[in-house]
């Protein structure tokens, strides 16, 4: 029993970090209606100069702090100069515009501070909660709260504020937003930013951790595509939740089931994928939309 | 002076001209209905002047020039737009798409007013305030475009076929609404029709558009007993 609860706990805390990114990929499509295959990859890349912010001197809150914000103004600058001259193309255009952003952020990071794995300096106590045997260190906890901070100030953005619509309206129906007034690239300029800046919180609270590399987003990226496709793709609460199941889930099925171990773990989340697709295509908290004509 | 005046408007997609150069002018306060058959270039004139595709020419709006400027100015001029194919965000709930029409407003004592003035105005829309607008019955979904172009409190609605697809009964019921919103609100209106007759009953100046050009103009009677607008449009 002590074995499977810490199991769980362990879980929620890998589970914390796909739901970041998970969230980033959501407020994007949220905001924007596209998805953002490049999420990781900036997200990594924000950790990066989070470091880099951290290594000439700064202590590390602020460097994460200034980092957050050099996404955000960055994503907004992305948004400007790659995506809008594009954003009117085919679907196929503007994903393969997000690949390649994946592919420059990715080289770009191995360019500038190389391949060679750099340790990311703790942002919280590196305590260890016991209960019994169960041990949760507070770093697990920290994130785990930063996510659910995150998440909860996003949903009541889309809900409860103006721009929060805004960015509702742009992502289903430009032609219309338009029509009432709402400066549409502006909105998706915001978007962007708003997504970076999330996606370097995840980059910078999942460092420590992973420890630095311009491949350490790599996996989660798959994993948070798959809690944004399991949880719903509109939904910033489905999302955290599928991320969270996906972290316990794995981690339960590589040690219980003894073919999966280790090696097969990232079955888990592209066996939900293809689960969630076959029966629930909006995901577990999206929503369904029906049009009359 | 007119509340708008447009003057030689040349509007084209890429090489293919669609307006050869229209002029006409429509009273504050009043209706006025562009009659024309598909392709005429109905579409082509309202979406002109809501700056949604490129044109020469002069429209003037309330002593502004909108040419060059971008939808989203033209909008803050309070001039709405119900395109073709209703023009609501399908995804909203109707309480959604009417906070979503009133955007542009500041005052939001004044949006709850309105918002109130609009389920008054369609009964069937504060039933249904919190149903999707994608769920609801072709007319109501008309209906909500209105209430969602009224939201902004503009000076003047272009509405794009507000009848089309629309079932005889619901049609006659949304004429009487538009002559109503004319005559209570003072709102002034243009609107595009194919359905001639009832469009007439309500305007009280009516352009006839073929092929890019306009060729008949007038008040509503005297365009009514052309004859061939008779013939073109009213079918007798």
């Amino acid at each position: 029993m002590e074995r499977f609860i810490q199991l769980v706990f362990d879980g929620i805390a890998t589970g914390s970090i796909y739901s970041l990114v998970a969230l980033a990929i959501v407020l994007i499509y949220r905001s924007t209606g596209l998805k953002n295959l490049a999420q990781g990859e900036m997200a990594m890349f924000s950790a990066f100069v989070a470091w880099q912010f951290h290594a000439w001197g700064l202590g590390i809150w602020l460097a994460a702090v200034l980092a957050i914000i050099a996404s955000f103004i960055g994503g907004m600058a992305l948004q400007r100069v790659i995506i809008r001259p594009v954003q009117d193309k085919s679907l196929l255009t503007v994903v393969i515009v997000t690949l390649g952003l994946f592919l420059a952020f990715n080289s770009l990071a191995g360019g500038i501070w190389g391949y060679i794995i750099k340790a990311f300096p703790p942002l919280f106590p590196s305590n260890v909660i016991s209960m019994g045997a169960v041990r949760v260190p507070v770093a697990n906890i920290g994130v785990f709260m930063v996510l659910v901070v995150l998440a909860g100030g996003l949903a009541m953005m889309f809900k409860f504020t103006k721009i929060g619509l805004a960015m509702r309206a742009v992502a289903y129906n430009m032609e219309t937003s338009k029509l009432v007034g709402i400066r549409v690239n502006n909105v998706l300029m915001l978007g962007w930013g708003l997504a970076c800046a999330l996606g370097a919180a995840a980059g910078i609270f999942v460092a420590p951790k992973l420890f630095l590399d311009p491949f350490m987003m790599f996996g989660v990226l798959i994993y948070a595509i798959a809690a944004a496709a399991f949880g719903g793709l509109d939904s910033p609460f489905g999302a955290v939740l599928a991320g969270l199941i996906i972290g316990v889930v794995e981690n339960l099925a590589g040690s219980y089931i003894g073919f999966i171990g280790s090696d097969l773990k990232i079955l888990v989340p592209l066996f939900l994928i293809v689960v969630t697709l076959l029966f629930r295509p909006q995901g577990l908290l999206g929503h369904k939309y029906v049009v009359r004509v | 002076m007119s509340l708008l005046t447009v003057e030689n408007l040349v509007a084209s997609y890429g090489a293919v001209r669609v307006l050869h150069g229209i002029d006409f002018a429509v009273e504050e306060g009043q209706v006025a209905v562009v009659l024309g058959a598909n392709g005429a270039g109905k579409t082509t004139t309202l979406r002109a002047l809501s700056g949604m595709v490129s044109c020469k020419g002069s429209i003037r709006f309330d002593g502004t020039e909108l040419i060059g400027r971008s939808t989203e100015d033209i909008v803050r001029r309070r001039v709405a737009h119900v395109p073709q194919g209703r023009g609501t965000i399908s995804q909203f709930t109707v309480d959604e798409n009417l906070q979503v029409g009133a955007y542009i407003r500041k005052d939001r004592d004044g949006v709850r007013d309105d918002m109130e003035r609009m389920f008054r105005l369609f009964p069937r829309l504060q039933e249904r305030r919190s149903q999707a607008a994608g769920s609801l019955s072709g007319g109501e979904q008309q209906m909500l475009a209105i209430a969602r172009a009224l939201m902004m409190s503009p000076k003047l609605v272009l509405f794009d076929e507000p009848s089309l697809g629309l079932a005889p009964l619901i049609v006659r019921d949304l004429f009487d609404t538009l002559r109503q919103i004319n005559t209570e609100l003072g709102v002034t209106m243009l609107i595009v029709e194919q359905n001639a007759q009832l469009a007439l009953e309500i305007a009280q100046q009516a352009f006839v558009l073929e092929t890019g050009e306009i060729v008949a103009s007038g008040d509503p009677e005297s365009v009514g007993k052309d004859d061939a607008v008779r013939r073109a449009y009213l079918g007798h």
